[in-house]
């Protein structure tokens, strides 16, 4: 067990520090994580959940800015609940549990149930995993020692296998997405995109590679400029690639096709967190009737609505990337009398993109409008983990 | 992590010496110097709150995330604090990152600290020293390569220090981090350091450079907006270079200038300049005001209060700047402006307003009270109708209500001030004059200007508190007579049952207060300043060196403070008592002797006799005399010597030649009256006739006025002798 919280502070810590940043990084390093979480403990699902959600807190205080921490724990809480479910009469103690709570969690119960019946219609990966694994693990157990009880041996069992689906997953949603490229982009078109993602950048690729000839405006994506990187390794696969600085985005808008970017957060009501400056694009799309596109991987589906999101969602960054230090105190005058600076310098990292601006997700599952965000939301999270941060009143 | 990282990228080059010898640093937990006085006789300067966290933990944070593995702490004054501190605090179970600590109770100086390093042979490569005062966010992966490839092609590149731009004011000579210019001849091929000078004398305004510097090199760019960042890569022979020269104690001072100058060993010195990353060290209450707004503004990112890298607050970043706790018990009408920071806990009451501040943990603050750039530390209660402008006020400070702190008062821990004058009539309220600095532990007297260091009596500090503390809840009164027994200033300056003890700001040679205070340079100052080296430039004033140039300016000052004490004391009928309180807390903030006071006073009497009506210089000594018979008391208060009462007698004579020409010619009347009165002594008039006896006739002018009278006392006093 100590072993298991020095794990969980070594990513708190990378966490605080800024050390583990991106979505997919932290997303797999959460699942990972939770996976040793599970596989040490003995107790099992709703002990389990409660460790699990500790956890969470946790990692999630470290650095609250990283949205992806909070939907994979999450996630694996579904995980866990799921596999509470699946037994005959799982349904039912969970129903019983509900019982002892809240009298507010009556009105849960039914979308609760509502919610395993969609699960098992709408083939959510995990439980399809669940699904196929079984067999196996029943001619699996029958040869072992039977110091723990043969059902709470294959739920840990399967909750492991779900989170592995879940990391699996996360490894690959590049490539799934990747996939639906040709159906997006048209030979001849001209797409724009703003800054860094890995995503796009695979997305392209893959149109690419399956012999689609296209081209790409890229928008710098100041003040990291990381556009001018993704710029170069377009060149490299031989794509016809532009650099723009953002603020012409405007200017060059009427002649692109359609906006291809990747995002930080998807949020529960469709809108987006994305890197600075992504608004300004999406309103000039909008403007233009150039379609919007998102590209990101389920992970990074928050069932959280943006509450005053420029300011709780963001993350002020260190101001020298706008401007260097020796720049800076130039501008410092002794002669001012007040004593607070005149100058200054504001580095946000994140802008929020309202779903009205938004025309489409393209996750690994497929292609979504914002207003369908709901639904996925609701099959992959459970109702009862979407507040993490307080524990219920038991 | 970055450790690893970047030990992978280096492996390829040379595994073996990389696998043997992790990154070290010496991190020293005190500065050595006693420009934080008073508060640090109490806590040493690395655990003093930097916006709510310690500093060392700002320092800590950085050798960890820049890679560094071992860090030895060496604790000198208050060594015992900075331990259990260290060992109540997370950074002894960090994974890949081990802190040891080496208590030294006989080191005085940054060098017999090293000299104790080097004894305990613990540093086997090259290491980063630093001070424990630091904030820097840089990366030392390049500054490292470089320093290690230096050292393969020259093994006597010694050290390599980090610098980053910063532009000075060429009107006070001095950078925004409140230290000197610092001057350095760099060789902008190699980044060699040639030249370094940082306390270079302005009044001359030139620097003299070897010109064998020339000779060998190519070019030479000489800098002043750079600014040295404490951040040192050293080889290892640094120690024992330190070992072998007992007397290099300070790290700049004597090493780095040592080496520069000394052309037998060879050593070489490199500079490493940073641009777009971060470092300051907080060498001086400006600095540590500086630094604090920088860490607000977020320049030393990710070591900014909302990121959580010392302690689990719950500090969310508001709009504007505003570093807010979620749990704030703020009340609804305070208004809390930009570039905040509230603790925990704290509470703030009905239409406070505050702006440019750090607000500590768990204090309370009153309503209606304005504190505008001001440091507040942990658990401070604050009444009522406080003003507060860019003060630091140290943990547990109480202040009732109605006080008043000007900018640039320091109140050290735990001192209690009722600033309430009870006996004024009109309830006027105690206003702490600017750079005032307030401690329970008393200044100490003399010093000798060897050791201007602290800690030798500090281990009894602690101690010392609570009975002082004690103490004077007991019986002000007669603290108060101690205290003027001993030459220090009564408790009862900070109000009536306040307690502490004010000190002087100035103490050894160090610069005027203003220069190295928290508050902002006033705009008066820059402009005496500017006047001054305008004069300088002039030439009109050939001889006279910076520092005494600026009494005069200086004493006009004072004078017109005093004289407006005094006509408000006239006005409003204050007791002697509380002139002579508010007169002596305007001598502390101008650094004046009692002599001054005293010549500021008779001044200001002058002034108000001159201003009531007169028509005759008859009438004109009768309202003077009515004046000084009236006030009699709070001129003696200050005449308490011969010097003084010449200095009187001197500044009286300078009056009456240029401001007050109407005495003139009753310059003799006046003398005997005071002499009848007793405020001025025969031996001072006497003296006064001694040393006037040489001077030229201009200058004699009213020594003969007075003649006769002189010569009556001279007889006088003869005759008495002859009695004897």
């Amino acid at each position: 067990m100590a072993e298991v919280q020095a794990l969980v502070n070594e990513l708190a810590t990378k966490l605080r520090k800024r050390k583990v940043e991106g979505s997919r990084e932290t997303a797999r390093l959460t699942a990972e994580l939770l996976r040793t979480v599970i596989s040490q403990q003995r107790v099992t699902s709703a002990a389990l959940v409660e460790v699990v959600r500790d956890v969470g807190q946790q990692l999630i205080a470290a650095n609250p800015v990283e949205l992806a921490v909070g939907n994979i724990v999450r996630r694996v809480l579904r995980i866990i609940r799921d596999g509470d479910l699946s037994p005959e009469v799982g349904g039912l103690t969970l129903v019983s549990q509900g019982d002892d709570g809240d009298i507010v969690e009556e009105d849960d119960k039914p979308f609760l149930l509502s919610d395993a019946i969609s699960q098992t219609i709408l083939h959510p990966p995990s439980l399809v995993a669940q699904l196929e694994s079984k067999p196996n693990l029943v001619c699996h157990f029958e040869g072992k020692a039977a110091d723990k009880t043969p059902s709470s041996w294959q739920f840990k069992h399967q909750i492991i296998e779900g989170v592995n689906d879940l990391i699996e997953d996360i490894n690959t949603c590049h490539e799934l997405i990747a996939d639906q490229s040709l159906e997006l982009i048209h030979q001849n078109e001209v797409i724009l995109t703003l800054g860094h993602s890995r995503t796009v950048k695979k997305f392209l690729y893959a149109a690419k590679e399956k012999k689609r000839s296209f081209q790409v405006y890229v928008a710098e994506g100041a003040p990291k400029h990381l556009g001018h990187v993704l710029a170069n390794e377009l060149t490299e696969k031989h794509l016809q690639t532009t650099v723009i600085p953002d603020s012409s985005v405007f200017a060059m808008i009427s002649r692109v096709n359609m906006v291809i970017v990747g995002v930080h957060a998807v949020m529960a009501n469709g809108g987006v967190i994305a890197p600075v400056g992504m608004n300004m694009v999406a309103l000039a799309a909008k403007r233009h009737a150039v379609p919007f596109v998102v590209v990101g991987g389920t992970h990074k589906l928050c069932p959280l609505f943006p509450n005053n999101p420029e300011v709780l969602l963001n993350d002020m960054r260190c101001p020298s990337e706008l401007l260097s230090f020796g720049d800076f105190s130039d501008c410092m005058d002794f002669s001012v009398g007040s004593g607070a600076a005149l100058l200054h310098v504001v580095n946000p990292a994140f802008d929020y993109v309202p779903p009205e601006l938004v025309s489409l997700f393209v996750t690994e599952i497929g292609g979504y409008h914002p207003s369908y965000i709901y639904r996925l939301i609701s099959d992959y999270y459970s109702a009862d983990d979407i507040v993490l941060q307080q524990k219920p009143a038991s | 992590m970055g450790a690893q990282k970047k030990g992978a990228s280096r492996a390829s080059e040379d595994p073996e010496e990389l696998a043997r010898l992790p990154l070290q640093a010496i991190l020293l937990a005190d500065s050595f110097t006693t420009k934080f006085r008073p508060i640090t006789l109490e806590r040493p300067k690395v655990l003093l709150p930097l916006v709510n966290a310690p500093m060392i933990s700002y320092t800590l944070a950085w050798l960890e995330s820049a890679g560094v593995e071992e860090v030895f702490v060496v604790c000198c004054a208050h060594s015992k604090q900075v331990i259990s501190y260290l060992e109540n605090s997370e950074w002894f179970s960090q994974p890949n990152f081990t802190v040891t600590t080496i208590e030294s109770h006989d080191s005085v100086s940054a060098g017999d600290a090293l000299r104790v390093i080097y004894e305990r042979n613990v540093i086997h490569g090259d290491f980063v020293l630093i001070s424990g005062d630091t904030v820097s966010n840089m990366s030392l992966t390049q500054v490292l390569q470089e320093h290690k490839e230096r050292r393969k092609k020259d093994s006597n590149a010694a050290m390599t220090i980090v610098i980053k731009r910063s532009k000075p004011s060429q009107i006070i000579h001095q950078c925004q981090l409140g230290t000197d210019v610092l001057f350095m001849a760099i060789d902008p091929n190699t980044k060699q350091l040639l030249y370094y000078e940082d306390n270079a004398d302005h009044a001359k305004g030139s620097i003299y450079i070897d010109k064998l510097l020339l000779a060998d090199k190519s070019s030479i760019s000489l800098h002043n907006d750079k600014q040295d960042c404490y951040i040192d890569i050293c080889s290892p022979e640094v120690l024992s270079l330190f070992t072998d020269n007992f007397d290099y104690h300070h790290l700049r001072c004597h090493f780095l200038k040592g080496l520069l100058v000394d052309d037998i060993m060879g050593y070489k010195i490199f500079t490493h300049e940073i641009h777009s990353t971060y470092a300051a060290r907080i060498d001086n209450f400006r600095s540590y005001d500086t630094i604090s707004r920088d860490i607000i503004q977020r320049w030393a990112y990710p070591l900014v209060p909302d990121v959580k890298f010392f302690r689990d607050s719950s500090t969310k970043l508001e709009r504007q700047g505003m570093y807010l706790v979620s749990e704030l018990g703020q009340s609804r009408s305070a208004q809390i402006g930009p570039f905040t920071v509230i603790g925990n806990g704290t509470k703030i009451g009905d239409n406070t307003k505050i702006s440019n501040s750090v607000i500590g943990d768990g204090c309370s603050i009153g309503p209606n009270v304005s504190i505008e750039g001001s440091y507040i530390w942990d658990n401070v209660t604050i009444e009522d109708g406080c003003k507060i402008r860019h003060a630091i006020v140290c943990d547990g400070v109480i202040m009732k209500s109605g006080a008043v702190l000007e900018p640039g008062v320091v109140l050290s821990f735990k001192v209690f001030l009722i600033l309430l004058f009870l006996q004024v009539v009109i309830g006027q309220q105690f206003i702490a004059p600017s750079y005032l600095m307030v401690s329970l532990l008393q200044q100490p007297i003399k010093q000798n200007s060897d050791e201007k260091l602290e800690y030798v009596d500090n281990s009894t500090g602690n101690a010392e508190i609570s009975s002082l503390t004690h103490a004077l809840d007991i019986s002000n009164g007669e603290i108060a007579n101690q205290q003027q027994e001993t030459q220090c200033w009564a408790t009862s300056e900070l109000g009536i049952g306040g307690a502490g003890y004010v000190w002087s700001i100035c103490e050894g040679g160090h610069d005027e207060g203003w220069r190295h205070s928290v508050a902002p340079i006033p705009t008066e100052k820059l402009a005496e300043v500017i006047q001054a080296a305008e004069d300088d430039h002039d030439g009109s004033l050939p001889t006279s060196d910076s520092d005494s140039d600026e009494e005069p300016r200086d004493d006009s000052y004072f004078e017109n403070e005093v004289e407006a004490t005094f006509l408000r004391a006239v006005d409003e009928n204050i007791k002697v008592e509380n002139v002579v309180l508010e007169v002596n807390s305007l001598r502390l903030s101008y650094n004046k002797q009692t002599a001054n006071c005293a010549g500021a006073v008779f001044y200001s009497m002058i002034k108000l006799a001159l201003e009531s009506p007169h028509n005759s210089a008859g009438e004109l000594v009768q309202a003077l005399m009515k004046v000084i018979t009236k006030w009699k008391g709070l001129l003696k208060y200050y005449l308490s010597d011969i010097d003084e009462e010449i200095e009187v007698i001197m500044k009286f004579e300078d009056m009456c030649l240029e401001s007050a020409k109407e005495f003139s010619p009753v310059f003799d009347k006046i003398l005997y009256q005071l002499y009848d009165h007793t405020i001025i002594r025969e031996e001072a008039i006497l003296r006064w006739d001694d040393e006037k006896r040489d001077a030229d006739a201009s200058d004699r002018i009213f020594v003969r006025q007075a003649e006769d009278f002189i010569q009556w006392l001279r007889e006088a006093s003869e005759e008495e002798d002859e009695e004897e």
